[in-house]
């Protein structure tokens, strides 16, 4: 017994454990997804997270633990992210054909999810702090825990909530889309990737590759504007 | 594939250094993503390796995500007390969002579309 505790806290000490534990809750989060029909109710992230959460509280391992060897997998997020360049190179044509329509689709939306969280948030007798870290919801995550922290937000708290955002954006855009018929797949992408970020862009990706390109170009787009636009329209509210 | 993993993570390292140095308010993936989509734009075509590299990636886009969500439980407390808050603010707003962005877009694309015709 004291061997297999030696093993025990020398595992959890390394980043395998953490690493595999990661895999293993996305593995079995994807399987339920099938298994329901990819119904994007049960988005494979948040599945994920659940199980992992549930994971590391019974066996009582601390979040910081986990991430010492989780922070491997969430460090390939930087170069996934500068992979977005490819889909957006290959569809520049339609990119550029749609410029200034695509710009002011994108402030309008940074200005009606920011501006509608806050409201619904104070109308419900929120706390500071729930407002602040859930403004910046649609940002795909490392650009909103820079503006959480910025605001004056919980960066983790919204970094966890972007991807609740993400999962929420997943179910209800498919279903809007059809009520607002609206068809074009550029359309559908940029939209999904503005309301829901990296989530909305994994899902445009299985939908075609030209809603996968904008549904990336209006992550990286809000990701950059809202990192200006938001202080400064928190800053003017006075919250 | 291992030249095109590379090249990203070069241009990640630029955006960070340009991010530090200018210090902007935006992290370095996404000045990074500028610089390659720069440098494709001047070069023409996506090299092989590259193009492999991101969509071996890519096609793990959301698996990528969980280690940062897992952070949630970090905030059980506050999530307790303004759980339903959150959830409707989060549900109502995403809503109005795409309603909003999809229904102008639409409009702008179409008109744009036609005017061209």
């Amino acid at each position: 017994m004291d061997e297999l505790n030696t093993l025990w806290v020398y595992l959890s000490a390394s980043p395998l454990l953490s690493i595999m534990v990661t895999i293993i809750g996305f593995l079995i989060a994807s399987h339920i997804n099938r298994m329901a029909g990819g119904s994007a109710f049960l988005h494979p992230v948040i599945v994920a997270i659940a199980l992992i959460v549930a994971f590391l509280t019974l066996v009582g391992t601390s979040y910081e633990q986990y991430f010492e060897g989780a922070q491997f997998i969430h460090f390939l997020l930087g170069p996934a992210t500068v992979a977005l360049a490819i889909p957006l190179f290959d569809h520049l044509e339609r990119v550029k054909q749609m410029f200034w329509p695509l710009i002011i689709a994108c402030i309008s939306g940074i200005f009606t999810a920011a501006l509608s969280t806050i409201a619904i948030v104070i109308a419900m007798g929120g706390s500071r702090e729930t407002v602040l870290s859930l403004t910046p919801k649609s940002v795909t995550s490392p650009i909103a825990m820079g503006i959480a922290e910025k605001i004056g937000g919980y960066p983790s708290l919204t970094a966890g909530l972007v991807l609740v955002t993400g999962a929420i954006g997943c179910v209800i855009g498919p279903i809007m889309f059809r009520w607002l018929k609206i068809e074009d797949h550029s359309v559908q992408g940029f939209t999904m990737g503005l309301a829901a970020h990296g989530f909305g862009t994994a899902q445009s990706f299985t939908v075609s590759s030209i809603a996968g390109a904008f549904a990336g170009l209006a992550m990286g787009l809000t990701g950059m504007l809202s990192a200006f636009i938001l202080p400064l329209l928190v800053r003017f509210l006075g919250i | 594939m291992l030249f095109g993993f590379l090249v990203l993570l070069v241009c990640q390292f630029c955006g960070e250094i340009i991010v530090r140095y200018l210090d902007l308010p935006f992290p370095s993936p996404v000045v990074g993503m500028v610089i390659l989509l720069a440098g494709l734009i001047m070069h023409g075509e996506v090299p092989k390796g590259i193009r492999q590299a991101s969509e071996g990636l890519l096609s793990y886009l959301a698996l990528l995500f969980v280690p940062a969500g897992v952070g949630l439980m970090v905030h059980y407390q506050l999530i307790a007390a303004d759980g339903l808050t959150i959830l409707t603010a989060l549900i109502l707003s995403t809503a109005i969002t795409l309603l909003v962005t999809g229904v102008i877009l639409d409009r702008l694309a179409k008109n744009k579309i036609t005017q061209e015709q």
